[in-house]
């Protein structure tokens, strides 16, 4: 079978602009994303750049953008993909800079790693957890899978519009270390301290993005959920995601439903200046017929429910 | 075809035209519905973050509603169904983990077995009414329109929990937007994230994600948008004015609720699917679905 490759080119010394270039290609039994893209380069084009090594989804190295979504050249197959999509566009992986076609400068996504600093933050010397891992706890819900690909980051919504986001693998990370039992308590504290502010753990959509994108079943995105509640069970609840995520579990235990005219008022929290900013919306909805009474009844049975979440909540 | 309905929250609240146009609606497609009135939230993944075996419960114990009735659960909000899709999947997988759960809900004498299937409405029409009784159902075609789709993050993701559309190419939504005889405007942006989540800590963040979305459909030619998720519909229509400020464009780009759509070509009433009630106006619609009318009136 003869395929057409559809892919971005890209040489910035001497392109004004990326361009598409198709190629064709006779398709064998089994043959991945990659092993096509290393026949282009040794038949058609030898300038085609792209980042390969273990060729067998270990290293990392060629995630890269398949037919709109991120995936690993080395595990993709052609045929599938041929199947699925009715034809083969590869491209950079999004919102990273492009250093020469299909290679992006991954130096934002090692800095975002480096940044939570990804050790064991204990006294070595006069230690006070475990030295080594107690059995079972070894993966840390699957992190230490992580081969750093950086599909999750350019698949990330947020990442898309705020380049800053720390963003699914090194909040990931994070959650690993704060789960080791071997760090410091102090050190713990401070590591989740470091994640409330702007571009942390907050900031997440849970849009499900890096958990589908992920080859290696990290799910990043209950990571960070987990680093969310180790926060608010630290005690770190002021911020508007940790009001958040309280002021709904009260407001399902009083009501049984969520009270739209009482959350943005559990977010927004003892602030004059953002009361003031969610306000005009509220009016606005409110002459819209959008704003329930706030002193709706609750649902049937909602003792039983205001019962079970008090069971659970320790 | 028969469901438990369960209607959500926003439903119940804030979006109350969507559960007035699913009722306007779906009695004429076939489904029947039982109301599960003593249901509640389904947590929506935030009641989970800070305690995922209460949230578990909430789900466990809509589900044995249902099975009491013996009826299959349906949803109209792409959030709850994801999020009930992959409480019924983890409840269904782990027998001492339902066993647990279903401890908690001994005090109201419900118990969870698990056989309980949860499907959203879009689901149901694609899958079950089928096009062809919508196409019977539809009085005026909704042509020159051009209609985008906007999914939402959990009606598609984890596709392994939802099992329904291809989360990189889904088309159930553009089948139902030729079905009324529109035309689907196709767009990067229809499985992203419209930010709701966060709209109300990290409005900056929502309102860039959002006005990406809204502006490439528009861009795209929309001339309306469509949701099956009533939270993407808050962010879309609620926030859309200040989202149009966010990424400096002129949007007003009329949202509709799934079943809004189907019921405009169905001949539903502007006053029946609640129209009213939204920010942006839906009025260069409705103008299109008079005057299909009074053209098909005359033929
Ligand atoms: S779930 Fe959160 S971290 Fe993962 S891709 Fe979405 S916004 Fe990014
Ligand atoms: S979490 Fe998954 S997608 Fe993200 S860098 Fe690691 S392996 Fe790649
Ligand atoms: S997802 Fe939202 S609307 Fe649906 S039940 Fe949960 S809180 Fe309510
Ligand atoms: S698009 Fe927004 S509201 Fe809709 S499912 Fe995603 S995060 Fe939720
Ligand atoms: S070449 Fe190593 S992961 Fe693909």
């Amino acid at each position: 079978m003869r395929l057409a490759f559809t892919i971005r080119r890209y040489h910035p010394e001497l392109d004004a602009a990326p361009h598409e270039e198709t190629y064709r290609l006779d398709v064998t039994r089994g043959m991945t994303v990659l092993d096509a893209l290393i026949r282009i380069k040794n038949e058609e084009d030898g300038r085609l750049t792209f980042r390969y090594s273990c060729r067998s989804a270990i290293c990392g190295s060629c995630a890269m953008t398949i037919n709109g979504a991120e995936k690993l050249a080395c595990r993709t197959s052609v045929r599938k993909e041929w199947e699925r999509h009715g034809g083969i566009t590869i491209e950079p992986l999004r919102h990273l800079p492009v250093l020469k076609d299909l290679a992006v400068d991954m130096c934002s996504f090692w800095g975002k790693v480096r940044a939570i600093e990804p050790w064991v933050q204990a006294d070595h010397l006069t230690p006070t957890g475990p030295l080594s891992l107690p059995a079972g706890s070894a993966q840390f819900h699957n992190v230490d899978a992580c081969i750093m690909c950086g599909a999750c980051v350019a698949a990330c919504t947020v990442h898309e519009v705020d380049q800053g986001f720390l963003g699914p693998a090194a909040l990931a990370k994070a959650y690993r270390f704060v789960a080791d039992p071997r760090e410091d308590s102090a050190a713990r504290t401070a590591r989740l301290a470091a994640l409330q502010g702007p571009t942390g753990m907050w900031d997440c959509t849970r849009c499900n993005f890096c958990v589908e994108v992920c080859p290696k079943d990290v799910k990043p995105m209950e990571a960070i959920i987990r680093l969310r509640r180790a926060a608010i069970q630290a005690g770190m609840t002021d911020t508007g995601g940790a009001r958040h995520v309280v002021g709904f579990r009260d407001l399902i235990a009083r009501f049984g439903r969520l009270n739209e005219a009482l959350m943005p008022l559990k977010v927004v929290g003892p602030s004059l200046r953002r009361l003031l900013h969610v306000l005009p919306l509220g009016l606005r909805m409110l002459l819209k017929g959008k704003v329930p009474n706030p002193l709706h009844p609750p649902i049937e049975g909602v003792r039983h429910v205001r019962a079970l979440l008090e069971r659970t909540r320790r | 075809m028969k469901y438990a309905l369960y209607p959500g929250c926003a439903a119940k609240g804030a979006t109350p035209e969507l559960y007035q146009s699913t009722m306007a609606i779906i009695g004429r497609l076939g489904i029947e519905v039982t109301e599960l009135t003593a249901s509640s939230c389904c947590g929506a993944g935030v009641v989970a973050e800070a305690d995922p075996e209460g949230a578990l419960a909430l789900n466990a114990r809509t589900f044995a509603q249902a099975e009491r009735l013996g009826l299959d659960v349906m949803t109209i909000c792409g959030t709850c169904q994801g999020v009930m899709s992959t409480a019924n999947r983890q409840l269904k997988a782990d027998p001492a983990l339902l066993q647990r759960v279903n401890r908690l809900l001994e005090t109201e004498r419900l118990v969870y077995h698990g056989n309980v299937q949860v499907k959203h409405l879009l689901w149901v029409v694609v899958r079950e009414v089928g096009l062809a009784k919508l196409k019977d159902e539809v009085q005026v075609t909704l042509g020159d329109l051009k209609i985008a789709p906007f999914y939402g993050c959990y009606i598609l993701r984890p596709s392994w929990d939802l099992g329904f559309d291809d989360p990189e190419n889904p088309n159930s939504l553009e089948k139902l937007i030729r079905a009324v005889g529109a035309e689907p405007v196709d767009y990067g942006g229809k499985i992203k994230c419209c930010g709701f989540p966060i709209i109300l800590e990290k409005e900056d963040i929502a309102l860039a994600m959002n006005g990406a979305n809204l502006k490439e459909a528009k861009e795209g030619g929309a001339d309306a948008m469509v949701t099956p998720c009533p939270l993407c519909h808050m962010s879309l229509d609620i926030y859309q004015e200040r989202a149009a400020r966010k990424v400096e464009t002129n949007l007003n780009l009329p949202v509709l609720h799934l079943p809004q759509m189907l019921g405009l070509a169905m001949g539903v009433s502007a006053k029946e699917l609640g129209v009213e009630h939204h920010l942006v106006p839906v009025d260069s619609i409705l103008k299109v679905v008079g005057e299909r009318r009074k053209e098909s009136g005359r033929s």
